[in-house]
């Protein structure tokens, strides 16, 4: 990576005897939109609000832009942030609400006045200078927020989950927006979410945190394709967990319900006799052989959902069970429960969860 | 009609005439002060006398500054209070409420003894001190009313999160406190003004045992020494008290509607 705009080095957030952040460690070069992933209290909000200034880290620096905030109050960081619950000011009008960095800042009203058209037209929103936040959608008034944020050319945008307050459509059009503004603006932005979809769609890098830490860091394709812990695979996804045994950890033999399957090369640290999580995404499983998958196991179809285009079927072999997503197809009719059936597998898209 | 809604109309017909029947004997006592026939001889002359001129000023201009010092004291505090120490809340909330339960001439016997004109702070020693001491009195007394006024203000806002959005835009203290929270929770201050105003245009106790030439002392003064003026002027003093929530109800029209709950 190139010279990091935002280092988070080493830091740690305790409250009280409750450790919620620990040794967070995250570089974001210029321009990069990097998204915090995690379920409710894993530590993204609070290392977010650690780079914004409202919280003090317990142990730590961050720097931005080569210069140490770490003690910087918020309002000296030159830093754009969105929340949640929009935060626009009730009393002010849209227009008032945007120039309000601006005014802070001293700038000379004529300029303010021609800064807040550009970001009025940026949000495609050029007639609503004069409405108050109450007059607005929501999707409208966190697009007055963002516009609010960035008025004011901050360094870095902070994103705390502002999509989670607005329904499925409105999210999707608003997240596409968000990331099309921040490429044309270039602006280095950090996201908190906790929906996946969210920041596999839109981010350069996703850090996937859980109890405090940074579980991975990664791309989306990287996160996705390749966690590198138990939770990731987990968290992101949907994904089918089988526990294996080493039966030859030279050769990469693990038997799975007494059936083997070769995992060559991916038995690192694992001896003979040992037990493994492994885990298969469902769309790399296929009912029956098909070319290119060179592992099958045997079982028997326990569950069928026919969700229309799709029909969702669960095989049990053994102690484990594996779900997997078939096309409906008029001409064959879908598997019976009680049915036995082989799956397959390229043994390449077996992951070894540590 | 149904039995209930009888009934609640009856109460409520018999509480408008306990609260209307005094009001409009009040009303027609004070027009007969001219044998014979109604006029409005009481209120010329309450309004003519130089007396009720000056003692009225004087508990106006104390009004202003009890309100001023209860917003300067009540605003910072509540705000404080709901952003950084909420758990200090029902002491606080206990500490304006002493007010209540102390009664005003066990305060102001406690001001005399620790501001007599041989104490270290003689504020009873001069006319403008007694005033400020008066004035500090009110604000004591108005506190329960002032602070409830604002906490419910602030109660409707998002306090810690548009406090967070003007500190990340750049603004201090100052300007969070005049550009963000005061404009909206003016109404509530306002509610808490005219409250305060209520208050001290009518209080005895404070004034005259600190010989405050009040508009209190002077309304007890006629009452005891008039029969027809003292009606008017509990008329007036009456019209003064609904103006005031009147004038709470209005302005109450023109608050900032909060974006999460437009009504």
């Amino acid at each position: 990576m190139a010279e990091p705009f935002l280092s988070i080095q080493h830091v740690r957030k305790s409250f009280g005897a409750t450790t919620v952040v620990e040794d967070f460690n995250l570089d974001v070069a210029p321009g990069e939109f990097v998204s915090f992933l995690g379920p409710s209290g894993c530590g993204k909000t609070t290392v977010l609000r650690m780079v914004a200034g409202f919280e003090e880290p317990s142990a730590g620096k961050i720097v931005v832009g080569g210069k140490d905030i770490t003690r910087l109050k918020p309002n000296q960081r030159n830093i754009g942030m969105v929340f949640q619950a929009y935060a626009l000011f009730p009393n002010l009008t849209v227009g008032q609400n945007i120039a309000f960095g601006l005014k802070v800042a001293g700038m000379p009203k004529a300029d303010a006045d021609r800064r807040v058209a550009e970001m009025l037209d940026m949000i495609k929103l050029p007639q609503m200078a004069d409405r108050y936040p109450y007059q607005l959608s929501g999707g409208q008034q966190q697009r007055i927020a963002l516009a609010r944020a960035i008025a004011p050319k901050p360094k870095l945008l902070l994103l705390d989950e502002p999509l989670s307050a607005l329904d499925a459509k409105v999210r999707v059009s608003l997240r596409e927006e968000i990331r099309s503004i921040q490429k044309k603006l270039g602006i280095t932005t950090i996201f908190v979410t906790h929906d996946q979809e969210e920041a596999l769609s839109i981010s350069d890098r996703i850090a996937v945190m859980y109890g405090g830490k940074a579980e991975q860091v990664g791309t989306p394709f990287e996160i996705y394709n390749r966690p590198a812990t138990k939770f990731v695979a987990n968290f992101v996804g949907t994904l089918n967990v089988l526990e294996g045994k080493v039966t030859d950890a030279a050769s990469g033999k693990v038997q799975v319900n007494s059936q083997e399957v070769s995992l060559k090369g991916k038995l690192n640290g694992s001896k003979s006799g040992d037990t493994l999580s492994l885990a298969l995404r469902p769309e790399a499983i296929s009912l029956a052989r098909q070319p290119g998958h060179d592992t099958s196991l045997s079982g028997e179809i326990a569950e069928v959902h026919f969700l229309g285009s799709v029909i969702r079927v669960r095989v049990g072999i053994g102690g484990n069970s594996v779900s997997l997503d078939t096309f409906n197809n008029s001409a064959t009719p879908p598997p019976a429960v009680g049915d036995k059936a082989d799956i397959s597998f390229s043994s390449g898209d077996m992951l070894v969860l540590h | 009609m149904k039995a209930g809604k009888f009934w609640a109309w009856a109460v409520f017909i018999l509480g408008a005439a306990y609260f209307f029947i005094p009001l409009i004997a009040t009303v027609e006592f004070s027009l007969r002060m001219r044998r014979g026939v109604y006029s409005f001889d009481a209120y010329k002359v309450v309004l003519g006398d130089s007396q009720f001129q000056a003692t009225f000023i004087f508990s106006v201009v104390v009004a202003i500054f009890t309100i001023l010092l209860g917003v300067l004291i009540v605003v910072p505090t509540a705000y404080w209070i709901r952003l950084r120490l909420p758990q200090l809340r029902p002491v606080v909330e206990f500490i304006t409420l002493l007010p209540l339960v102390i009664p005003a001439i066990v305060i102001v016997f406690g001001y005399i003894r620790m501001y007599g004109s041989n104490s270290p702070l003689p504020f009873l020693g001069s006319n403008l001190g007694a005033n400020a001491l008066l004035v500090i009195g009110y604000a004591a007394l108005a506190l329960p009313y002032m602070y409830r006024a604002v906490d419910t203000g602030l109660r409707t806002i998002d306090v810690r999160t548009l406090t967070e959005a003007a500190q990340i835009l750049g603004a201090g203290w100052g300007t969070i406190i005049t550009r963000v929270i005061l404009p909206n929770v003016l109404i509530a201050v306002l509610s808490g003004a005219f409250l305060t105003f209520a208050i001290v245009i009518g209080e005895f106790t404070m004034a005259s045992l600190l010989n405050r030439p009040a508009f209190g002392p002077y309304l007890q003064n006629l009452v005891a020494n008039r029969a027809y003026e003292p009606a008017a002027l509990s008329i007036i003093a009456f019209a003064i008290t609904w103006g005031c929530m009147s004038l709470i109800q209005i302005l109450s029209r023109f608050a900032p509607k909060s974006a999460n709950r437009p009504n």
